[in-house]
């Protein structure tokens, strides 16, 4: 079986992040590939896994009525994909389909939620590290809804 | 009575209020909003020479006059170049103009972005929406001396796919292998496969040496402010980052006052600064 330890670690997501938790979280993952076109995730589906994005870009869509899907955002190489694992009811909030050929690190998100609840200090690790994906992402959407490249009125 | 070619004289025309005649050689559009205008001197004289970042008053008669950015290739002066979205009474007037018609110019006006000073460095160039019309200037530039520079990247957001300025041009340039662009939109639909996303988010894939970068960025304010914060945050020196502002620029050359940014005239001292120089004024609520 294929060791996924070198590949976390070198995820900027992870960087910094000790030996040790490294190993917990190796448990807990595996190696994932999406063709042009998959969806890796649909709205109100379970969100059992998340992923570490090595190569590849993802759209994060949201369906509309009238205007069919929406592309809200991109995540490529480096990026980390899915919060939805992390708290009740553990569903998918957004469709995710991949734009290019995708590679990525599945993470298994019960597994990894019993472990931060064993190790606080890996779960402290990884919610600090989530929080900060959130921060940015909460302040990305705050300027894409001020529309700025609109016309003033 | 005479005619205005007649008035205008040589000698009257080193006088800064006073425009010079140009006749449009061609304008074609952009996007559904932006237009670009290639004017020539209808004297058939020598154009203007400018530097990548300055601006002209752009006068349709009986209308009035507007602050345009040089969006051409500073090292070919004819045609002179401006890119130009349609917002107000003279942008819509001059979107109506054909080719043979003349417009005023007066310029050029401001400060330049600092092309010269980042010789050696690894260039990260940010721009918003049409904020990219004021940094093709300065591509135009660094691509004529290109071995001068380390990495050239250029960062562009707009609003849609459909908003993507300079689209072929764009597509040339991506293709060279000396020359990183990404672009993103704010919002897209199928079939579209590139980035969607705020332009900031740009900033830490890019790949430059933080402390060896020099930063050129032009678009809305807010854009700048956080493109400014991901930079630092990258390690990019402050005193290495450059913005251009916007201001209601009348005279353009610092005698009315209505660009007047605490004690900066922006049509004069700038409107390309250095962020330490303007930086308090950026972070204040009114001034």
């Amino acid at each position: 079986m294929q060791d996924l330890g070198p590949y976390l670690k070198e995820h900027p997501f992870l960087s910094g992040m000790t030996d040790s938790h490294i190993d917990l979280l190796v448990g807990c993952a595996s190696n994932v590939k999406f063709d042009i076109g998959d969806f890796v995730s649909r709205e109100g589906q379970p969100a059992k896994q998340f992923y570490f994005v090595r190569h590849g870009k993802l759209a994060v869509e949201l369906q509309t009525h009238d205007r069919g899907p929406m592309m809200i955002q991109t995540i490529g190489e480096g990026d980390v994909l899915g919060w939805s694992w992390l708290f009740p009811p553990y569903v998918w909030h957004f469709d995710v389909k991949t734009v290019e050929l995708t590679r990525a690190i599945a993470m298994d998100g019960e597994c990894l939620r019993n472990k931060c609840e064993e190790d606080h200090e890996l779960g402290y690790e990884i919610m600090k590290r989530f929080s900060h994906v959130m921060v940015n992402r909460l302040s990305a959407t705050r300027l894409q809804l001020l529309d700025i490249y609109g016309k003033r009125k | 009575m005479a005619n205005a070619s007649e008035i205008l004289q040589p000698e009257a025309l080193s006088n800064e209020m006073l425009p010079r005649l140009y006749t449009v050689n061609k304008l074609y559009k952009d996007t559904h909003d932006t237009f670009t205008m290639e004017l020539v001197p209808a004297d058939g004289g020598p154009s203007m020479s400018f530097l990548p970042g300055q601006f002209n008053m752009l006068y349709v008669f009986g209308v009035g006059e507007v602050p345009i950015s040089i969006s051409g290739d500073p090292d070919r002066a004819i045609p002179l170049v401006h890119t130009l979205r349609e917002v107000g009474s003279v942008t819509s007037a001059l979107r109506t103009l054909k080719a043979g018609d003349t417009v005023g110019v007066r310029g050029p006006y401001g400060t330049a972005w600092p092309v010269d000073q980042a010789v050696g460095h690894d260039l990260v160039l940010l721009a918003g929406g049409i904020g990219l019309a004021p940094l093709r200037p300065v591509l135009y530039s660094i691509l004529f001396r290109r071995r001068k520079y380390g990495k050239v990247v250029l960062l562009f957001g707009t609003r849609s796919p459909g908003d993507i300025l300079y689209k072929k041009e764009l597509q040339k340039w991506r293709s060279r292998f000396d020359l990183d662009i990404h672009i993103t939109v704010d919002r897209a639909i199928r079939p579209w496969r590139g980035n969607v996303g705020v332009v900031t988010s740009l900033i830490p894939r890019a790949s430059f040496d933080p402390m060896h970068t020099t930063a050129m960025i032009c678009g809305p304010e807010i854009m700048m402010r956080f493109s400014i914060m991901e930079l630092t945050k990258r390690g990019v020196p402050e005193d290495h980052i450059w913005v251009s502002m916007e201001r209601n620029m009348k005279c353009g050359c610092g005698f009315c006052g209505h660009c007047q940014c605490g004690p900066l005239f922006v049509c004069k001292d700038g409107p390309v600064f250095v962020y330490p120089r303007i930086k308090d004024l950026m972070n204040k609520y009114e001034i």
